[in-house]
């Protein structure tokens, strides 16, 4: 039981709102000294999977790009962009991206998309300001609920496309898995088991973008109400 | 041959640089210890592969103190204003673009061909990871066409890099220290113990109820390690295999292909899976953490449901 002191340790953390690298590196090296093994051991564990896990950090090679690009006015172009095509909304733009996202994961295309490469710079701009054409001026609890909208729309679109395609981590992990146990399956066959959940996903958040809409034009109405009501008591 | 190292030089200069900024920013109180930071991540990409592991980790400790106890400072004001800007994105029109869609296009070229080049037999690049070193091909001449269209001074991408990198923070470091804690209860067998414990504790003698405890487990597990990779073999080798297709006669491809699938809403849920829910929530610069989290609990919940009921559906038919 002494080796599940790590996953207490994370719960208690994240609940008590301490830095979560702190929280998580002590839930690491308190595992491993629970499991019995010397300090030099578990530091070095440690330091071996931080340096083997290096290729998640390789997303933010983008940073200087997109930086250059903002400084430039790229969120401002892509606001003006959307600001022309009168049929977008936040839920329909986002509900486009969804269906893109998916598609191409299901490609194995799954770097197309991204938070720091697309959902910044490009996707979020957007749809903040597809809400601002149709709604009028965001309250920045508004604009923030958007951008969470955004990030959330990129994971959902890569979670549930990705596993159509025969060549991504997860099917060959179940492969290997299985292997190991002495049973055959087809990477195709597995692909072929995602697709309708991918479907599912599809109908489950495409609704919701959509619900999103009514539901942003609702609470740009009442911060409105509410800032022109503060205004009148203004002038009283 | 090109390897990921190529990608690592890359991402290890670009973190030495946005040190040096801090380190030169004689505005911020902080500037030390924001530049051992990106400093000390700068060398785990630079010589990490040539360290003992024992260094490495003692690195990462170090980066951990720099934040617990000395604090770091976030995002600088943007060097530019909306006036500056709205006149620049005037000026360029959707030009701006052609940069940010280069990273996708070339990203995807390479994906499609490097893999078949060849240079005196031996292969341009190690295919196994084609995708992330197309990305930084991507990025690198996405780079050059930003400078040679925009024309900006020459500190521009590293100060603008730093200006985005400060506001992600700590964050930035946090999905590789969770790949690490993962390691850490792999060493000392998390898994089985929670597999021992699930199956003590929950009744598994209806084929309905051990659906239901391999998908809700899956989900549930994952949102502790933050991965449904690793939270795949335990599960499976718990309920899955042993019950659903052992025991019951469940069909081994769709309980494995449906019960990793049910993990995914394990990872919509949790702070664990850092970069999809938190490093997001910071890039954005959302005041709440757990934004991005709170708008998928919705989508997760149903979509666990509706995995249940596939799994439950299918998995039994034969």
């Amino acid at each position: 039981m002494l080796p599940l002191i790590g996953i207490f340790i994370v719960v208690a953390g994240f609940a008590l709102r301490l830095n979560p690298l702190l929280v998580v590196a002590t839930a690491a090296i308190a595992t491993g000294l629970a499991a019995g093994h010397a300090l030099v051991d578990v530091v070095s564990s440690f330091g071996k999977a931080f340096i083997d896990s290096r290729s998640v950090a390789v997303v933010w090679l983008a940073l200087p790009v997109i930086g250059l690009l903002e400084r430039a006015g790229l969120k401002e172009r892509a606001r003006t962009v959307i600001a022309r095509i009168h049929v977008a909304t936040t839920g329909r733009l986002l509900l486009a991206y969804l269906a893109v996202r998916q598609l191409t994961s299901a490609l194995g295309l799954t770097s197309l998309g991204g938070h720091p490469q697309m959902v910044r710079p490009l996707i979020a701009p957007m749809a903040e300001a597809a809400a601002e054409n149709h709604w009028g001026e965001l309250s920045e609890e508004t604009r923030n609920r958007i951008r969470a909208h955004a990030a959330a729309v990129d994971n959902i679109g890569l979670f549930f496309g990705e596993d159509i395609f025969i060549a991504i981590g997860s099917i060959l992990l179940i492969r290997g898995f299985l292997d190991q146990s002495g049973i055959h399956v087809e990477p195709s066959a597995l692909a072929l088991w995602a697709i309708p959940t991918a479907v599912c996903a599809f109908i489950v958040h495409g609704t919701r973008l959509l619900l999103l809409d009514r539901s942003l034009k609702l609470a740009c109405e009442r911060d409105h109400d509410r800032g022109a009501a503060a205004d009148a008591a203004g002038d009283a | 041959m090109i390897t990921l190292d190529f990608v690592f030089i890359l991402m290890g200069l670009m973190m030495a640089g946005i040190a040096i900024v801090n380190l030169r920013d004689r505005t911020s109180a902080k500037r030390y210890n924001n530049a051992a930071f990106w400093g000390i991540y700068a060398t785990t990409f630079l010589v990490g592969s040539h360290l003992p592991n024992f260094v490495n980790g003692t690195l990462v400790i170090a980066m951990v103190l720099i934040v617990a106890v000395g604090k770091l400072r976030g995002a600088p004001a943007e060097g530019t204003t909306r006036v500056d800007r709205e006149a620049s994105a005037a000026r360029w029109g959707n030009k701006l673009f052609i940069p940010a869609l280069t990273i996708p296009a070339v990203t995807l070229l390479g994906t499609l061909t490097l893999k078949r080049i060849h240079l005196g037999g031996v292969a341009l690049i190690d295919a196994k990871q084609v995708t992330l070193i197309s990305l930084g091909f991507g990025i690198a001449v996405a780079l050059i066409v930003g400078l040679v269209m925009l024309r900006p001074p020459v500190t521009a991408p590293i100060v603008e890099a730093r200006r985005l990198m400060d506001a992600v923070s700590w964050a930035a470091v946090l999905p590789q220290m969770l790949a690490a804690l993962g390691a850490m209860f792999t060493l000392a067998g998390v898994g089985p113990l929670v597999a021992g414990i699930i199956q003590r504790w929950i009744p598994l003698d209806t084929a309905l109820i051990v659906v239901v405890a391999y998908t809700v487990g899956m989900a549930l597990f994952t949102s502790i390690m933050g991965n449904a990779l690793a939270a795949f073999p335990v599960m499976t080798a718990g309920i899955g295999l042993p019950l659903i297709v052992h025991r019951f006669g469940g069909d081994v491809v769709i309980m494995a292909a449906v019960g990793m699938l049910s993990g995914y809403s394990g990872t919509l849920i949790t702070p664990m899976a850092a970069n999809f829910n938190i490093v997001p929530a910071a890039l954005l610069e959302l005041p709440d953490s757990n934004a991005v989290i709170k708008a998928q609990i919705p989508t997760a919940i149903l979509l666990l449901v509706a995995n249940t009921a596939i799994m439950y559906f299918f998995v039994y038919r034969k």
